[in-house]
C-alpha cells in the first residue's frame, strides 16, 4: 500500500467520524420552554387509524396552547414511528427520552408495543400514557405505577357487549377472531362472561383467522356449517370487510344475530359502505349523533380544522392530549412522581363526557357507544345507541388486585 | 362435518388455488428465464388490485366495464414491468447473484409508498363483479358466483400459457431459455428483448391476479409482502420455473388451508387443537415437507448450473497493516463513544442497535458469502437467541448474565436441526427452506401463549444491575460484537473457513480432495446460527421486550439487505452494510414521511453506483489506485 | 496384486448400458490410457472409479480393497488422486492455497478454526507447485490462470496426498500441442520417481502413443482391445471404429 493511500485512509477515517458525530448529535437539546410530549405510534403500519389520531392530537395541542398552555408552558408533541416493531418502539422511546428530553411519553396502538412501552416506562421511571392499545395486560398483569391507559380495554368493550348478547337468549354461538392476543382474549372474555350470565350457552365453532389474511369464504362456510344461532365477531379492518362480503353472499347472517366488537367505529364501518350488515350489535363511535355540548364543540372544531369528520382515533388522540393537560395542571408539575400521584383518580373532560383514571389499575373510565348497525344512504352507521360508562364494566377490585402486581 | 360441507370447502379451496396460481405463475416464468428472484412481484400484484379498483370505480358498473378494467389493469401493470426491466434490471443482470434481489426489494419500498401517496392509507374494497354478484346453490349452500368464475379462470390461464409455451415461437424460446440461458443467445435471439418480454408477461400475470381479487380482497398496503410470500411458496413447492408445478402447488396449499378451516377445533385427549390457527403457517409447513422430500419442488427439474457471470471473488487475505490501523482507530472511537456521548446520549442507544445489527449481518454473511448458502430465514436464529435468553430468564428464573450466555444455545440447537435439512439443498430452494423454518419458528413464538407470550411476547427483560447503565451495556455489546465478528473472520481465514469456501467454489473438487462438504456447511450453519443467537440475546436485553417480530421475515430481509448493501464478497461488507442500513433507517425514518421510498431510492442508487456493495466497491477502488500508483 | 483391479464393471442409465462388463488392471509405475470415441463410456468409467457413481455391478479393488459404495472423499483417502475433464479448482483462492487445501485435508487439519490457513504447509505446497512448474504463480488468484496452468495446478493438487493412483480425465484437453507433451512428460517423470499408477483418458493419439505404457479401448461401453500401443494400433477393429473415424 502506498503512502498516498495511507493518507487517504486516515482522511477517510476522520471524515467518517465527523460525519457520524454530526449524525448522532441531531437536534438541539431542550430543557425549559415547552412541555415536551414524546409520542410513539405505528403511523406507517396503521395509517387508517393513526392519521385521524394524529389530527386529533394536533387539534388538542392547538387548543391547549391557545389557552396559554399548561403551567405557563406550551405543549410540544414529538412523534416517532415505531415501524410496528416493539424493538424499534423502545429505541424511539430511548431517543425521545435521552436526546429530545421529553417529559412524558404517550402513544402505542399495537398491544405488543403498548406492553413494551409499559415496561420501558417502569424501567426508566418515566410517565407513560398508553393511548390506544387495548390489551388488558397493560393495566393488569403487566401494569405498573408509571403507566396509565386511556382507551377502554378489550375486557371493557367485551363486557359492554355481553349483557346485550345474553339478552338475545341464543343458545348456539360461533366465534370468529383474529389469531393474536387481542382476538384471543376478546373471545376468551366473551365466552367466560356469557357463560356466567347464560349457563346453558354452547360454543359450536371457533375460527381463529390469521390477522389481515382471513380466508373469508372458507371461514364463512365453516361457521355456517356449525349451524349457530348467533355469532360473535372480533375481526376488523380488511378481514372484517372480506368476512362481511362473504357472509352476505353466502347468507351466513340471514336469521342470525351477530355481536361484533369495534365494528361501529368509523374506521371499520365506513369501508363497508352499503354492504354494512343490518342489525349487528356493536361497540363504536356514532359521531353523527352525539348531541352533548362537549362532543358538539369537539366535532365543530375538528371539522373546521380538517374539513373532515372525526374518527374514533381522532377522539383518542384529542383526549390523550387533554388528559395530559388536566393531569399536569393537577400535579402542577411534570415531575414523574407528582404526575403519578395526580393521575391516580384524576377526573378529566372528554368529548364523551367526564372520565377518571382509576387509582386501582390506572385504567380510564372512558366508555363506548353500543348500538346496532344499519345502512343510511350508502353508508354504514349505528342506530339505537347508548353511551356506556366504562366505570361500570370492570372486574371487582379484588380481582384486579389479584391480577395486578404490587408497585 | 358432513360430506357436503367438505365438498363445498373443496370448492372454496379451488377458488383459492386459482388465486394463488395467478399470483405465483408470473414469478415462476420470470425466474425460469431471467434467473431473477423478483422480490417486487407482490408489489405488482398489489398495484394490480389498486389500479383495478380505480378503474372499476369509473367504468366498472357494467359487465364489460368490469372485465375491461381487469384487463386494462393487468396491461398497465405489465407495462410498468417492462419499464422497470428496461430502466433497472437490464443494468444488473451481470451483477453478482442475488444482487437483483436487493434492487427488486428497493422497488417494493418505492411501490408501497407510491401506492400510499396515490390511494391513501385506507383499505379499499372494490365493488362486486356485475353479473356475478350473487350466489348459486350448491349442495344446499350458497356459493358465490364470482368464486365459481375464478375456479374456471385459473385453469384457463394455465391452459393458455401451456398453449403459448408449446405452440408458439415465443413459448419455445421461453422454454429454451428456462433450460439454458446461454443457448438462446447462441440461437441468435435478442436476449434483451426476450427478457423484457418475459418480465412484462410475468408482471402482467401478477397484475391480472391482483385485478381479479378486487371483489374479494380489499386493496391495502400490506398486500405486497403477503403476495410475495405466497408466490414464493407456491413457486418453490411447485418447482421453480415449472408452470404446471405452480398450479399443483397452489391447489395443494389452498385445499389444505380450506381443510384446516373446515375441521376447525378438534378435541383430542382432553386437549383442544385448533386447526384454524394452523392456517397462520400451513403453507410454510407444506413447503418444508415438500422441500425435505423433494429438494427441487414437486415438478422442478435441475436447471443447468447457473453460468451467472458474476465477478469471481478475489482471494481472502488477512487484513494488511493499513486495514488494521483503520480497524484499531474505529475501535478506539467506539470505546470513546460513551465518554464523548455525554453530549449526545442517543448515540450510545443507536450504536447498540447498530452493533447488534452488525453481529447479525456478519453471521448471515458467514453462510451466505463464504458458505454460498443464501438464507432467507436468518431471523430464526436471531429470534431463537432472543427467546432463549428471555425464556431462561422468565421461565427458569435465571440471572440475566446466565440467560445471556445460554440463550444463544437455543439458536445453536435450532441451527443444528434446521441446518441438517437446509444444507442438502442449494440455491433458491435452500433459501426458501430457511424461510420456511423461520416462519415455523415465528408461528410457534406467535401462538404458544403460555410459554412465549404469544403475539405480545416477553417483557421485563432488563439487564442486571451492573449493566443497567446504557454505557455499561454498550461496552458489553461492543465486546461481544467485536469478539463475535473477529471470531467469524478468524474462522474464515482458518482451514475451516477455507474448506467452507472450497465447498462453495467447487463441490466436485472439494469432494475429490477428501472434504465432506455437507459437514462443513452444516457446522458453518450452526456456527453462524449461534453467533446470530448472541446478537438476538443482546437485542433482548437492550430492549427489555421481545415479540415475535424479532423472528419475522422482515428481519431476515433486513439482514439480506445489509449484507448485499455492504457487499457479500468482502469481510467488511456486512459490517459496513449493517451500520449503514441501521443508521439510514433510523435517520431517514425520522425525517421523511415517505422514508420507505427514500430508503428504496437510496438502495437503488447504491446498487447502480456500487454494484459490488459499498465495502466491495471501496475495496476495488483502493486496489485500482494501488495498481495505478 | 495389482494396484487397481477392475472386473465386470457395469453401469446403465435408463436401460442404456453406458459401461458394460469392463475389466482391466493398473500396475504401479505404469501409465494406462483409456481411449474410445465420444460417448464410449470413458467418463462414466472414471466416475465409478473415484466414487462419484455407484456401479450396477462389478468390482473395483484398490490394493486388494473394494471401493464400491465409497464416496469420492473416501476413495481419495485411500490414495487416489483425480483431475477432471473440465478443471475443478477453487476460484476464490490463490494457486498455492488450492494445494494447501489438499495438504490440510490430507493431514486431517481442515477442522481447525483458529490457525491461518494460508500459513500452513507453505513449503510443501510450493514444492508440489515447483514439480509441475507452477511455483512462480503461487500467489496468483486461481481465477485468472490460463487453462493449461489450471490443468497443471490440478495435477499438483492430485499429488498432494502422495497418491498411489492418479485418475486423469483428459488431462491435456484444451491445451496447446507443446503444453500437452510437456504435461504428459511431467506426469511420466512423476510416475517413474514415485512409482504410482496412472489411468488417463485422452483424445490426442500423439499423446497416447508417446506416453502410455499400455492402452485399453472402449466402444459403446465395451472393452474391445487392449495391450501395448503398437498392438492396439495394429488392431483392425480399433482402426475401423476409432482411429479410422478420426484420422
Amino acid at each position: 500500500m502506498t503512502q498516498a493511500n495511507k493518507q487517504g485512509l486516515k482522511r477517510l477515517a476522520l471524515a467518517a467520524f465527523t460525519l457520524a458525530a454530526f449524525a448522532l448529535t441531531g437536534s438541539a437539546l431542550a430543557q425549559s420552554g415547552p412541555i415536551r410530549i414524546g409520542e410513539i405510534n405505528s403511523y406507517k403500519a396503521q395509517p387508517a387509524f393513526l392519521d385521524p389520531y394524529k389530527k386529533g392530537m394536533d387539534l388538542a395541542v392547538e387548543e391547549v396552547n391557545a389557552a396559554g398552555g399548561v403551567l405557563g408552558r406550551k405543549f410540544e408533541v414529538i412523534t416517532r414511528d415505531d415501524g410496528a416493531s416493539p424493538g424499534d418502539a423502545v429505541r424511539a422511546a430511548e431517543e425521545l427520552v435521552s436526546r429530545e428530553k421529553v417529559d412524558v411519553i404517550a402513544g402505542g396502538f399495537l398491544s405488543n408495543i403498548g406492553l413494551a412501552l409499559t415496561d420501558f416506562a417502569k424501567q426508566k421511571k418515566i410517565f407513560f400514557l398508553a393511548s390506544e392499545p387495548l390489551t388488558d395486560k397493560i393495566v393488569w398483569q403487566n401494569g405498573n405505577k408509571y403507566t396509565f391507559r386511556l382507551r377502554p380495554s378489550t375486557y371493557m368493550q367485551v363486557a359492554m357487549l355481553v349483557p346485550e348478547a345474553a339478552k338475545l337468549k341464543k343458545k348456539r354461538w360461533a366465534l370468529v377472531y383474529p389469531n393474536y392476543e387481542y382476538g384471543q382474549s376478546a373471545a376468551a372474555t366473551f365466552k367466560e362472561q356469557l357463560k356466567k350470565l347464560q349457563p346453558d350457552v354452547e360454543f359450536v365453532a371457533e375460527q381463529a383467522a390469521p390477522l389481515g389474511r382471513i380466508d373469508a369464504g372458507a371461514v364463512t362456510q365453516a361457521l355456517a356449517d356449525a349451524k349457530p344461532d348467533a355469532i360473535f365477531n372480533v375481526t376488523f379492518g380488511g378481514d372484517l370487510a372480506k368476512f362481511v362480503r362473504e357472509g352476505n353472499t353466502r347468507g351466513l347472517f340471514k336469521g342470525r344475530e351477530v355481536v361484533s366488537l369495534l365494528t361501529g367505529e368509523p374506521e371499520y364501518i365506513d369501508p363497508l359502505k352499503d354492504e354494512t350488515p343490518e342489525g349487528w350489535i356493536v361497540t363504536g363511535y356514532p359521531w353523527y349523533g352525539i348531541a352533548t355540548p362537549d362532543h358538539q364543540a369537539f366535532f365543530i372544531a375538528y371539522h373546521k380544522k380538517f374539513n373532515d369528520y372525526p374518527r374514533l382515533g381522532s377522539f383518542v388522540g384529542y383526549t390523550t392530549i387533554k388528559a395530559l393537560a388536566a393531569g399536569m395542571k393537577k400535579a402542577n408539575s411534570v415531575n414523574t412522581d407528582k404526575l403519578i400521584t395526580a393521575f391516580s383518580g384524576l377526573t378529566f373532560d372528554t368529548p364523551f363526557g367526564r372520565a377518571m383514571f382509576r387509582p386501582q389499575d390506572h385504567q380510564s373510565t372512558i366508555g363506548a357507544y353500543v348500538g346496532r348497525t344499519t345502512v343510511r344512504g350508502n353508508k354504514g352507521e349505528m342506530k339505537d345507541y347508548v353511551y356506556l360508562d366504562g366505570a361500570k364494566f370492570q372486574p371487582t377490585d379484588a380481582e384486579v388486585k389479584k391480577m395486578r402486581p404490587a408497585d | 362435518m358432513s360430506v357436503d360441507a367438505l365438498l363445498v370447502q373443496f370448492l372454496n379451496g379451488l377458488a383459492g388455488a386459482s388465486t394463488l396460481f395467478l399470483l405465483a405463475v408470473g414469478l415462476s416464468l420470470i425466474f425460469g428465464v431471467t434467473r431473477i428472484v423478483n422480490f417486487a412481484h407482490g408489489s405488482f400484484y398489489m398495484l394490480g388490485i389498486y389500479i383495478a379498483y380505480s378503474l372499476t370505480a369509473r367504468i366498472g358498473g357494467s359487465v364489460l366495464g368490469f372485465w375491461g378494467s381487469v384487463v386494462l389493469a393487468a396491461l398497465a401493470v405489465g407495462l410498468l414491468g417492462v419499464i422497470v426491466e428496461c430502466l433497472l434490471l437490464r443494468r444488473i443482470y451481470r451483477a453478482p447473484e442475488l444482487f437483483q434481489l436487493l434492487a427488486t426489494f428497493a422497488l417494493v419500498l418505492i411501490a408501497r409508498d407510491a401506492a400510499l401517496a396515490i390511494w391513501g392509507p385506507e383499505d379499499l374494497l372494490g365493488p362486486r363483479a356485475p353479473g356475478l354478484k350473487g350466489a348459486v346453490e350448491i349442495l344446499g349452500r350458497q356459493f358465490p358466483q364470482y368464486d365459481l368464475a375464478l375456479i374456471f379462470i385459473g385453469p384457463a390461464v394455465l391452459g393458455a400459457l401451456w398453449w403459448m409455451l408449446t405452440r408458439t415461437r415465443f413459448g419455445v424460446l421461453i422454454r429454451a431459455a428456462t433450460e439454458d440461458r446461454e443457448m438462446v443467445g447462441a440461437l441468435g435471439v435478442n436476449q434483451a428483448w426476450l427478457f423484457t418480454a418475459v418480465f412484462g408477461l410475468g408482471t402482467l400475470l401478477a397484475g391480472l391476479g391482483g385485478a381479479l381479487q378486487g371483489p374479494r380482497e380489499p386493496a391495502n398496503l400490506g398486500l405486497d409482502l403477503m403476495g410475495i410470500g405466497d408466490a414464493f411458496v407456491v413457486v418453490v413447492v411447485g418447482g421453480m420455473g415449472s408452470i404446471p408445478g405452480a398450479f399443483l402447488a397452489a391447489l395443494i396449499i389452498a385445499e389444505i388451508k380450506a381443510l384446516c378451516i373446515a375441521i376447525g377445533t378438534v378435541h383430542v385427549f382432553g386437549f383442544d387443537f385448533s386447526f384454524s390457527k394452523l392456517t397462520l403457517v400451513v403453507e410454510f409447513l407444506v413447503m418444508a415437507v415438500v422441500l425435505i422430500w423433494k429438494p427441487l419442488g414437486l415438478l422442478g427439474k435441475p436447471s443447468a448450473a447457473s453460468r451467472n457471470s458474476s465477478a469471481v471473488e478475489a482471494p481472502l487475505a488477512p487484513p494488511d497493516k493499513a486495514a488494521k490501523i483503520f480497524g484499531y482507530a474505529v475501535l478506539v472511537l467506539l470505546l470513546l463513544l460513551p465518554v464523548v456521548g455525554q453530549m449526545f446520549p442517543y448515540a450510545v442507544v443507536l450504536m447498540i442497535d447498530i452493533l447488534v445489527a452488525v453481529l447479525f449481518a456478519a453471521s448471515l454473511h458467514f453462510i451466505m458469502g463464504p458458505g454460498g448458502m443464501h438464507s432467507f430465514g436468518h431471523a430464526a436464529y436471531f429470534g431463537l437467541g432472543a427467546y432463549g435468553a428471555g425464556l431462561l430468564m422468565k421461565q427458569f428464573s435465571m440471572p440475566m448474565e446466565a440467560a445471556l450466555g445460554l440463550g444463544p444455545l437455543l439458536a445453536a440447537a435450532g441451527a443444528l436441526l434446521f441446518g441438517w435439512f437446509c444444507v442438502r439443498l442449494s440455491g433458491v430452494y435452500l433459501a426458501m427452506l430457511t424461510l420456511a423454518f423461520a416462519q415455523i419458528v415465528w408461528s410457534i413464538a406467535f401462538q404458544w401463549d403460555e410459554v412465549t407470550g404469544g403475539s405480545n411476547g416477553i417483557i421485563g427483560l432488563w439487564p442486571a444491575e451492573w449493566l443497567n447503565q446504557k454505557a455499561a451495556y454498550y461496552y458489553l455489546t461492543l465486546a461481544l460484537t467485536v469478539g463475535g465478528v473477529l471470531f467469524l473472520w478468524r474462522v474464515l481465514l482458518a482451514p475451516f473457513g477455507y474448506a467452507l469456501r472450497a465447498g462453495r467454489d467447487s463441490p466436485l473438487r472439494a469432494d475429490a480432495i477428501g472434504i465432506n462438504v455437507f459437514n462443513y456447511q452444516w457446522m458453518a450453519f450452526v456456527l453462524a446460527g449461534t453467533v446470530c443467537g448472541v446478537a438476538g440475546s443482546l437485542f433482548a436485553f437492550s430492549k427489555g421486550t421481545i415479540a415475535p417480530d424479532v423472528i419475522h421475515v422482515g428481519r431476515s430481509i433486513d439482514g439480506l439487505v445489509m449484507v448485499l448493501l455492504g457487499g457479500v464478497q468482502t469481510l467488511a461488507g456486512p459490517v459496513v452494510g449493517a451500520a449503514l442500513f441501521t443508521w439510514l433507517q433510523d435517520a431517514v425514518a425520522r425525517e421523511f414521511q415517505y422514508w420507505r421510498a427514500a430508503l428504496g431510492v437510496a438502495i437503488l442508487l447504491l446498487v447502480m453506483v456500487f454494484p459490488l456493495g459499498v465495502a466491495g466497491s471501496v475495496k476495488r477502488l483502493l486496489r485500482r489506485r494501488e495498481v495505478a500508483a | 496384486m495389482s494396484l487397481l483391479e477392475v472386473n465386470g464393471l457395469t453401469k446403465a442409465f435408463g436401460g442404456v448400458r453406458a459401461v458394460s462388463e469392463v475389466g482391466f488392471t493398473v500396475e504401479a509405475g505404469e501409465i494406462l490410457a483409456l481411449i474410445g470415441p465420444n460417448g464410449a463410456g470413458k467418463s462414466t468409467c472414471f466416475n465409478m472409479l473415484n466414487g462419484q457413481l455407484r456401479p450396477d455391478s462389478g468390482s473395483i479393488k484398490l490394493g486388494g480393497v473394494s471401493t464400491i459404495g465409497l464416496k469420492p472423499r473416501r476413495v481419495w483417502r485411500m490414495g487416489v488422486g483425480r483431475t477432471f475433464q473440465i478443471t475443478a479448482t477453487f476460484g476464490s483462492m490463490t494457486v498455492r492455497e488450492n494445494v494447501q487445501m489438499a495438504l490440510l485435508s490430507h493431514r486431517g487439519r481442515l477442522k481447525n478454526l483458529w490457525v491461518r490457513a494460508r500459513e500452513q504447509y507453505v513449503a510443501e505446497a510450493d514444492a508440489l507447485l515447483a514439480r509441475v512448474g507452477m511455483r512462480e504463480q503461487a500467489e496468483r488468484p486461481c481465477s485468472v490462470l490460463a487453462y493449461g496452468d489450471l490443468k497443471r495446478l490440478e495435477l499438483a493438487v492430485a499429488l498432494a496426498n502422495a497418491p498411489k493412483l492418479l485418475l486423469m480425465d483428459e488431462p491435456t484437453a484444451g491445451m496447446a500441442p507443446k503444453e500437452r507433451i510437456e504435461l504428459m512428460a511431467l506426469t511420466a517423470d512423476i510416475v517413474k520417481s514415485d512409482s504410482i499408477g496412472v489411468l488417463f483418458t485422452e483424445h490426442d493419439m500423439d499423446v497416447v502413443f508417446r506416453h502410455a505404457s499400455r492402452m485399453i479401448v472402449l466402444n459403446r461401453g465395451q472393452l474391445i482391445a487392449g495391450g501395448v500401443p503398437a498392438e492396439v494400433r495394429a488392431n483392425p477393429e480399433v482402426q475401423r471404429i476409432y482411429l479410422g473415424s478420426r484420422h
